[in-house]
């Protein structure tokens, strides 16, 4: 009798468990929906309309015509013929696309350097000056990106800050063509992303054990061996996390190319963006922005792996 | 002088300034680090500086600089384009701020102080699904999407760029109230519990009260975000939606114009002073 006592009391307290368990699912799941459906409505499901739209035929007047097709795909490869209908290799658009990954990569490898030194700095700082120091470094960010393109645009324009300056030292007597050049994207790009690396570098340069760097010294050490054996190889989660954090949003840029390459010099975000404006092709601008998903997804998903790996190691 | 009497240890060594503290400053710096630090610095803030002291030039020059005076200013104010995008910019990131940090706020307190729950990396996925994707991807594809939604139920309005908006905004409303959530602890709710207090009484006398610095930070983050959006928004706006970032960016294409740099100082100083609260209660926080 006391054994069954017990045994039900047990299984009453387990089935109350089981109740309220329930009861802190439903109400989790109650809580996180409006973000998840709102989110996965319109910020996930319309992706998979661009998936749909890259395959269909472009409308006459934008938009698209139900009619399965394989060319916006084709086109990104090659031209096709308007009088006999053959194909030929075309790498105008591959040509854009590679443009971009130069550009976008050019810029990552510039934010590092020039964020690295800037992390390290900070992160040797007392630690009450450190936060001041990232406060400096992150306010930018938050200004309008379209307000700090157009700051550059200002100074750099052919009558801008610096020819004038240059042309009055007498450097120079004509003023320096920089503005709708790839090199004023590849300033621009930089100058928008480089929070973004400073910010991860930090984050492992803070956690540096200097005990380390002093052991390395102590060994013989020259500085720039400490750099390259020890603060470098202990810092690579946060360059790997900052080269990805600045790599994709420049893979994308729009506004940088639009106002400092003045819409000739492309990238593929304003490739995609012409593409749902004037010259209408809304599959083609689809099939754009998918081949730049896939491969924003997949230097994503790379870093995770990478992370993760990281992060198993180090226990 | 005073060092080695601080330092009884190193008195005993010959050496008469104790090498330890001599290495120890010098041991963490790289040579040129301090100055491209600085440099960076420079770099980041000049181009601002030149727009904001140009805003303030007499002169329809944005390059010599003449006199100082407000003229731009009140050229931008009695522009009825200006006036009519600030007001819809406004309208806009109120409306998405709002909807989004209520939504941010209900997920950050069911994925917060939880065991590990099952679904949890993937709730976490689409909440942060908006930062992943590159903005102009989701431009097209929200632009594709509503078109149909437009065709298919004749409704039209600025409901859809709040809508758009407000996906956008989430993600960054959730990060500081996650953030804030995590920072404490059970035992107050407990307590109110233990004191007989309801769940809601619990709620709301206990949690929100505790987690609103975070509520207010995540708020003026998605706020900032809003207002600075330019890609989704010039995709996605009807005609007559136009914000003011779209605004300024159909200028600058048609010239510059000192009157640009004025609007600009007033939208950049608005976030400015937004995100210095924002850091100021995230530094409150932690003291």
């Amino acid at each position: 009798m006391a054994d069954l006592t017990s045994s039900s009391a047990g299984e009453r307290l387990a089935e109350a468990r089981r109740q309220t368990n329930a009861a802190a699912r439903r109400r989790r799941w109650q809580l996180l929906s409006p973000a998840i459906i709102i989110i996965a409505a319109f910020g996930i499901f319309p992706l998979t309309i661009t998936l749909i739209y890259s395959f269909l035929s472009p409308g006459t007047y934008g938009g698209v015509r139900w009619e399965f097709s394989t060319n916006a795909y084709v086109q990104f490869l090659f031209d096709r013929d308007i009088f006999d209908d053959t194909l030929q290799f075309s790498a105008t658009y591959l040509s854009i696309f590679g443009r971009s990954i130069g550009l976008a990569f050019g810029a990552t490898v510039g934010a590092l350097l020039i964020g690295f030194p800037t992390a390290y700095f900070i992160a040797s700082k007392p630690a009450n000056q450190r936060n001041l120091w990232l406060f400096l470094i992150t306010l930018p960010f938050w200004v309008n990106l379209l307000i700090r393109t157009y700051a550059i645009l200002l100074i750099i324009r052919d009558e801008g800050i610096v020819n004038i300056s240059l042309m009055w030292t007498g450097l120079i007597d004509q003023p320096i063509g920089m503005l709708y050049t790839d090199y004023a994207i590849f300033a621009g790009l930089i100058y928008s992303y480089l929070p973004f690396m400073v910010l991860p570098l930090y984050a492992s340069l803070e956690k540096l054990d200097f005990r380390l760097v002093e052991a390395a010294y102590d060994l013989y050490a020259s500085r720039f061996q400490v750099l390259r054996h020890v603060i470098v190889p202990m810092a690579k989660p946060g360059i790997v996390a900052g080269c990805i954090l600045v790599f994709i949003p420049a893979l994308g840029a729009y506004i940088t190319p639009e106002l400092l390459g003045g819409g000739k010099e492309l990238m593929i975000g304003n490739l995609i963006a012409l593409q749902f404006g004037g010259s209408r092709n809304w599959p083609f601008g689809s099939a754009a922005a998918l081949i730049l998903l896939v491969v924003v997804m997949v230097s994503l998903i790379v870093y995770v792996r990478y992370s993760g790996k990281e992060g198993s190691n180090h226990g | 002088m005073a060092k080695p009497t601080q330092t009884p240890a190193t008195v005993a060594s010959p050496d008469p300034v104790p090498p330890r503290r001599r290495r120890m400053k010098d041991l963490r710096k790289q040579p040129g680090f301090d100055t491209i630090a600085w440099i960076c610095l420079f770099l980041l803030y000049a181009p601002i500086a030149v727009l904001i002291i140009f805003s303030f030039n007499d002169n329809r020059s944005v390059v010599k600089w003449t006199e100082f005076s407000l003229r731009w200013y009140k050229a931008a104010f009695e522009n009825e384009g200006i006036r009519k995008a600030t007001l819809i910019s406004l309208q806009v990131a109120a409306v998405s701020t709002i909807f989004a940090t209520i939504f941010a706020t209900m997920a950050a307190l069911a994925t917060t102080r939880v065991r590990a729950f099952k679904g949890q990396t993937l709730a976490y996925a689409v909440i942060n699904q908006p930062l992943m994707v590159p903005e102009i991807v989701t431009a097209v594809s929200t632009l594709a999407f509503f078109g149909i939604i437009k065709q298919a139920t004749g409704i039209n309005g600025i409901g859809f760029l709040m809508l758009a908006h407000t996906v956008f905004c989430i993600p960054f409303a959730y990060m500081p109230i996650r953030a804030r959530l995590e920072d404490m602890n059970l035992s107050l709710e407990q307590a109110a519990a233990d004191l007989y207090a309801t769940p809601i009484q619990v709620f709301r006398k206990v949690t929100l009260p505790l987690m609103a610095p975070g509520i207010v930070a995540g708020g003026m983050l998605a706020f900032v975000v809003s207002l600075d959006d330019v890609i989704i928004t010039l995709l996605v706006a009807g005609p007559g939606e136009t914000t003011l970032p779209v605004y300024i960016l159909g200028q600058i294409r048609r010239g510059i114009t000192p009157e640009i740099n004025a609007v600009s100082t007033v939208l950049l100083g608005l976030s400015v002073v937004l995100v210095s609260i924002f850091f100021l209660i995230g530094n409150n926080k932690r003291t």
